[in-house]
């Protein structure tokens, strides 16, 4: 019997257990377990030394998963040098003794047909139109999440309680994978969406803003940048993050990009680097308070756009918070680094408003629903 | 001014205990209006101490300077563990950075190398003065760093030579990592433990081409800055209870298993009372 597993990533684990069900009905699907500390030491343990961190945290998930009997694992792969990340995650584990099927997308480059072919392969009664329309809601269901996870991040350091948020994200996440058709999921988006609305926030009039651009792992699991966003709505800011799963679907547009871009870049970096820039430039225009640039640690393609992103800061006098992680345990060092931070554009700020009585620059929120460039 | 640097050995319990009789001892009489604790283990020590502040050490160390250069531009501070840089314009931070992975340009690397040389580390910037060409070390990394020191050492260097290749070797790693893409504007004030060596000073000098000011108790700017917010902060407290630093404080660690997340809760306890407990990343689950 099949038993497919696949690796963590933030909330999407929800969205593609249904699309794995869809695909596969008669297949049992493996979750990963929650990321523990065991996880990332399983992974470290299995993973060349200088690789960057999703490989690691990758690899503890497939490994904890085939000891929980898995023996058909996913890998995307694609981007940067992730899209290698397969060949050589597989190898590995073989090489641990573990029998399995490895599905990586990167190596049919994505194809959607070639795709089909390799799962009508395990699934034999698979149809394309089933196929399509698994794929097409599943996508549906990320964006929605994406939609009212960036307006919950935005809210969430001002709820009243902050329970409110958490909870109703948990009865709307259950539903929306619950929900069979593609009316009902825009129903339950729009229910969700007004509920949000409702909840009571005690928003400032002119709240520090934080704009988050990085590397695209590293900001969507939460587990692998210590909850930084939790932490910074802990402190009263509003969070604005673009870059999501959808963002990576939809809203990649390197050509556009690097010419909005221009000034600080010629070529692309790489994977998402040149987003970071764009995304960066964004927030400074929009006087947002300041930027937090999260990578893996050794993570080329936003190496490639730390001084660009410096440049932004000192044209635009936007504080920016530079930060590595690997899997490393030790949070002091990132807490002082955070506390500081938001210390500092809070100092910032009051200072601005001695001097100008009130800043000259705007306070708008919502940034992903306007066109970005 | 009642102060005291001392070294925690590895027991920030039992160092803060012995900081505040040796400053009971300086200042019999004197009321304790308000306690500020900074550094890494501040949480720690501000729960033992109920601290009525408990900051970072980069606004610590930045109010800490300010109070006494108030026109400082560039900070540089580099202490046992970490070195930072803080850039300030109109009296607020406006950038900073602290070294990440590596612990090349830090005291802890001087105090190690001071140990394979049998040189106590208060004599090492004396010694560095004196020194006419100081040998080349390598900056980049600890390793290469120590290796390179032991190859000039066999290869008949002095002493001095080494220790003054070695300050040159902390100041470089420090302007090419923590400093790396800053701009270091002057009036620049060096502090910290390390500030205290006369050769990373001098080396720092060279370096950058500005005269550089240390204050008489650079080392103990973090604990200004920490000391001045408490008392913009403090309330009506209870007088400070010295008996305390007789109990016994302990800390406990667990891996909560009250949902999937797995927390690893560490809990504090003065004699059998829980004074504060670390590490929940969930609302439901017992602190």
């Amino acid at each position: 019997m099949l038993k497919i597993g696949y690796p963590h990533l933030g909330d999407y684990h929800i969205p593609i257990r249904r699309l794995l069900q869809d695909l596969f009905p008669t297949a049992e699907i493996v979750s990963p377990p929650p990321f523990t500390q065991k996880t990332v030491e399983l992974g470290g343990r299995h993973s060349p030394d200088f690789v960057c961190a999703p490989f690691k945290y990758n690899m503890g998930n497939y490994i904890e998963m085939l000891e929980a009997g898995a023996n058909v694992l996913l890998q995307t792969g694609l981007g940067c040098r992730y899209g290698y990340y397969g060949e050589v995650q597989e190898q590995i584990l073989r090489d641990l003794g573990y029998d399995f099927t490895f599905l990586c997308f990167s190596r049919e480059k994505a194809h959607p047909q070639k795709i089909y072919e390799t799962c009508k392969k395990l699934n034999p009664n698979l149809t394309f139109s089933i196929f399509s329309r698994a794929v097409l809601q599943a996508i549906t269901r990320i964006y929605f999440m994406d939609q009212l996870d960036y307006f919950l991040r935005e809210q969430i350091g001002f709820a009243k309680n902050t329970n409110c948020f958490t909870k109703t994200k948990k009865l709307f996440l259950k539903e929306l994978t619950a929900e069979n058709s593609m009316f009902g999921l825009y129903r339950i988006f729009h229910k969700y969406r007004a509920r949000y609305h409702a909840i009571e926030t005690q928003m400032p009039q002119n709240p520090l803003r934080v704009g988050i651009v990085g590397e695209l792992y590293t900001l969507m699991e939460p587990y692998s940048n210590h909850f930084l966003e939790k932490r910074l709505a802990e402190g009263g800011i509003v969070v604005s993050r673009k870059m999501s799963a959808s963002f990576l679907l939809f809203g990649k547009r390197d050509r556009r990009s690097l010419h909005s871009s221009r000034g600080y870049l010629q070529y692309t970096v790489g994977a998402n680097g040149i987003d970071s820039v764009v995304g960066s430039r964004q927030y400074a225009k929009d006087g947002y308070d300041g930027l937090i640039h999260m990578k893996s640690f050794g993570c080329t393609p936003e190496l490639n756009a730390q001084p660009a992103l410096d440049q932004i800061s000192r044209d635009y006098d936007i504080p920016i918070l530079h930060l590595s992680f690997d899997t490393q345990t030790g949070e002091v060092g990132l807490e002082t680094r955070i506390e500081a931070f938001m210390d500092m554009i809070e100092m910032k700020r009051k200072q601005q408003h001695e001097n100008y009585n009130q800043s000259r620059r705007g306070y708008r929120l919502h940034l992903h629903k306007r066109r970005v460039h | 001014m009642a102060s005291a640097y001392i070294w925690t050995q590895g027991d920030p319990i039992g160092a803060v205990k012995r900081l505040l009789n040796i400053l009971r001892r300086q200042a019999p009489d004197a009321e304790i209006g308000s306690i500020g604790t900074t550094g890494s283990a501040r949480k720690l020590i501000g729960a033992m101490l109920h601290a009525d502040v408990v900051k970072n050490e980069i606004t610590a160390h930045a109010v800490g300077t300010l109070s006494r250069h108030a026109d400082v531009r560039t900070i540089i501070e580099i202490g046992g563990q970490d070195s930072k840089i803080i850039l300030i314009e109109d009296g607020i931070v406006k950038d900073y950075a602290m070294n990440t992975l590596c612990a090349a340009g830090t005291g802890a690397f001087l105090s190690s190398q001071a140990k394979r040389l049998e040189i106590p580390i208060e004599a090492m910037g004396d010694m560095a003065m004196q020194s006419q060409s100081p040998a080349k070390i390598a900056a980049r990394c600890t390793v290469f760093a120590e290796s390179d020191m032991i190859h000039k050492a066999q290869a008949g260097y002095s002493k001095m030579d080494l220790v003054a290749g070695l300050c040159r070797a902390v100041a470089a790693n420090y302007l090419n990592n923590v400093g790396k893409g800053k701009q270091i504007v002057s009036p620049i004030v060096f502090q910290g433990g390390v500030s205290k060596n006369k050769g990373v000073l001098a080396a720092f000098q060279e370096e950058l081409g500005e005269k550089i000011h240390v204050d008489a108790d650079s080392h103990l700017m973090g604990a200004l800055g920490a000391a001045i917010l408490s008392q913009k902060k403090t309330t009506h407290r209870k007088p400070f209870d010295f008996s305390m630093l007789q109990m016994e404080y302990v800390t406990r660690a667990h891996i909560c298993s009250g949902c999937t997340n797995n927390c690893e809760i560490v809990q504090f306890y003065r004699g059998d009372t829980l004074l504060d407990s670390w590490g929940k990343r969930c609302e439901g689950s017992v602190g």
